[in-house]
């Protein structure tokens, strides 16, 4: 438990000198995707790793958010950060009344309900052309403020997102720590247990689902802002998919780990770039791979190799002595 | 303290508990005997509003409880050890264990659940040297006394133990028995023991119940149903021949 805030507050430093490094603006903006995506792996972790609920519509969420927040400030002339509490807001409720009907649903049935749901916000992102604009999407978003502070370049935005990305690991942490975060593990366990336990099991997932609902659509209000265009291909199925395979590469239940797995998969298609037309087969082989050798994800590979190195040396001080 | 009226409780269209009634003093271990698919399990789960009764009355010290949700009834003191123990295998003994007192920590009894963590290492040792393990690597009887202790965390005024006995050595089972008799001597719980094993179950309880295809068939004190010729015939079993040409 103390290792896991140590270990924070070590990321967070680290997270805040990175620009110091790396001055380049393509970079950076890598690095700005990187913190949304951790945003929306953690906030699926919460449900998927810790509760084992499934969802195959988080871009849903994120699509809503983004949308919510993006058509208020350029149509209406909102204020932006008054928009995010809109939509966050708004997609909680939302995700308050799907859960309850839909989160009665396991396993295979859970994911055909969310992919559906998921299906339904995209076609619907497509055909109000009047509110979204369509396929060819949304422009003029404006950025964020605070006071005379304007966030438009790749360093202001890189600070502002992950500021939010940490803010959102330390609550997933501390919830994670916390009896709930323990109710929520024996649900996934078993869900009668935890019902005879006295743990409203029903109530408990469908407000998991709405917490992790509205951070995705705080993080799609950030990425609204920030990109100040939006298109529905973003929110797309593909997205979902892609959310679900980063908290799985980087470890169920593992805070830390849809971190890792966040980052992977954002940086990988960007280095893959160097083998061209073969960057989908190395992709996947690469998940393969993984998956077989890691089965705790990136997170349980970390943990594992540290013990493996710690071994090491407490031998060869060993040897030494002897 | 606890009495059941005319319960009637179906999975669908199957009808699992037909008419049962059944009743509790304050401080009495209740053992319900009966074959496989009798309904016992069914009457535990319908106790605890896991599958809730459609027809009947329950009253817990003189409450009707019937259409409450299943942590309104932990709450007023009724705790389940479900039926293949249930332990959360992916999480510590300790974490397990916390759990059971999970309503508690609601109204901010840390130092109360801490000294009855203490309570429960007290009682099963070995649950203490294995705090820190995943509940899935002990053994069957070690999760057990997980699953009793997990319970026992709620502080509940009647436990309700679904097969206790259940694939575990005749020495573990003694001993889980001892406990269950040893916690009714020391903090007056009352205990509904379901069992297969209705001799070594009728030994240890003052009443019991017997349960045929969902309906009551016989009830009455402990000694007098172990003497009893059907009960003998049909669960402790000695074969007809002996019982009824002798």
């Amino acid at each position: 438990m103390k290792r896991d805030y140590l270990l924070f507050i070590l990321f967070a430093l680290l997270v805040y000198a990175v620009p110091t490094f790396f001055k380049g603006g393509y970079l950076l903006n890598v690095l700005v995707f990187m913190g949304i995506n951790t945003m929306l792996a953690v906030a699926l972790n919460l449900l998927l790793g810790f509760a084992g609920q499934i969802s195959l519509g988080h871009a849903s969420f994120f699509g809503l958010g983004a949308y919510c927040s993006g058509i208020l400030t350029a149509t209406y002339g909102f204020n932006p950060w008054l928009t995010m509490v809109i939509a966050a807001a708004g997609v909680g409720l939302l995700a308050f009344g799907l859960g309850f009907p839909i989160l009665k649903l396991k396993g295979h049935y859970l994911a055909m309900a969310t992919l559906g749901f998921g299906i339904i916000v995209y076609i619907v992102l497509n055909e109000t052309v009047a509110l979204t604009g369509g396929p060819s999407g949304l422009s003029g978003i404006p950025n964020l403020k605070i006071g005379t502070l304007l966030f438009d370049g790749d360093l202001k935005n890189y600070y502002l997102i992950w500021t939010f990305a940490l803010v959102t690991m330390l609550l997933s942490i501390n919830l994670a720590h916390s009896r709930i975060g323990r109710a929520l593990r024996a649900i996934h366990d078993s869900e009668v247990a935890s019902r005879v336990m006295g743990v409203n099991a029903r109530l408990l997932k469908v407000q998991i689902f709405s917490l992790s609902a509205v951070i995705s659509a705080v993080a799609g209000g950030l990425y609204a802002h920030t990109m100040s265009f939006i298109s529905p291909a973003s929110f797309g199925f593909n997205f979902s998919v892609e959310l679900v395979t980063m908290v799985v590469i980087g470890g169920l239940g593992s805070i830390f780990g849809s971190f890792l797995g966040a980052a992977l998969l954002t940086i990988l298609p960007e280095l893959l770039r160097v083998v061209q037309d073969y960057d989908i087969v190395v992709y996947g082989l690469l998940l393969i791979v993984m998956t077989m050798y890691m089965p705790k994800g990136l997170a349980g590979g970390v943990a594992a190799c540290w013990r493996l190195l710690r071994s090491k040396k407490v031998k060869a001080v060993e040897n030494a002595q002897g | 303290m606890l009495r059941l009226k005319n319960i009637n409780t179906y999975y669908g269209q199957v009808h699992a508990l037909r008419n049962v009634s059944l009743h509790l003093a304050k401080g009495e271990i209740v053992t319900l005997i009966g074959a496989n698919g009798a309904g016992k399990t069914s009457l535990l789960n319908t106790l605890s509003a896991i599958t809730p009764a459609r027809s009947g009355e329950i009253h817990f010290q003189g409450e009707g409880i019937g259409t409450l949700p299943p942590d309104r009834i932990v709450e007023l003191g009724i705790s389940h050890v479900p039926e293949g123990r249930q332990v959360f295998k992916p999480l510590s003994v300790e974490d397990n264990l916390e759990l059971g007192a999970y309503l508690r920590y609601r109204k901010k009894e840390k130092i109360a659940i801490r000294q009855d963590l203490e309570m429960i290492y007290e009682l099963f040792p070995r649950l203490r040297e294995r705090r820190k393990q995943m509940a899935g690597t002990l053994s069957g009887g070690e999760q057990q006394m997980l699953a009793i202790g997990r319970a026992l965390m709620a502080r509940p005024k009647l436990l309700l133990l679904d097969e206790p006995s259940m694939g575990l050595a005749p020495l573990v089972v003694q001993e889980i028995f001892r406990v269950i008799e040893n916690l009714r001597r020391e903090k007056g719980t009352t205990v509904l023991l379901v069992e297969q094993n209705a001799k070594a179950a009728l030994a240890l309880a003052d009443r019991g119940y017997v349960l045929e295809t969902g309906k009551m068939i016989l009830e009455g004190v402990a000694s007098e149903l172990l003497e009893n010729r059907e009960v003998q015939r049909a669960y402790l079993g000695k074969e007809k021949k002996e019982i009824w040409e002798r």
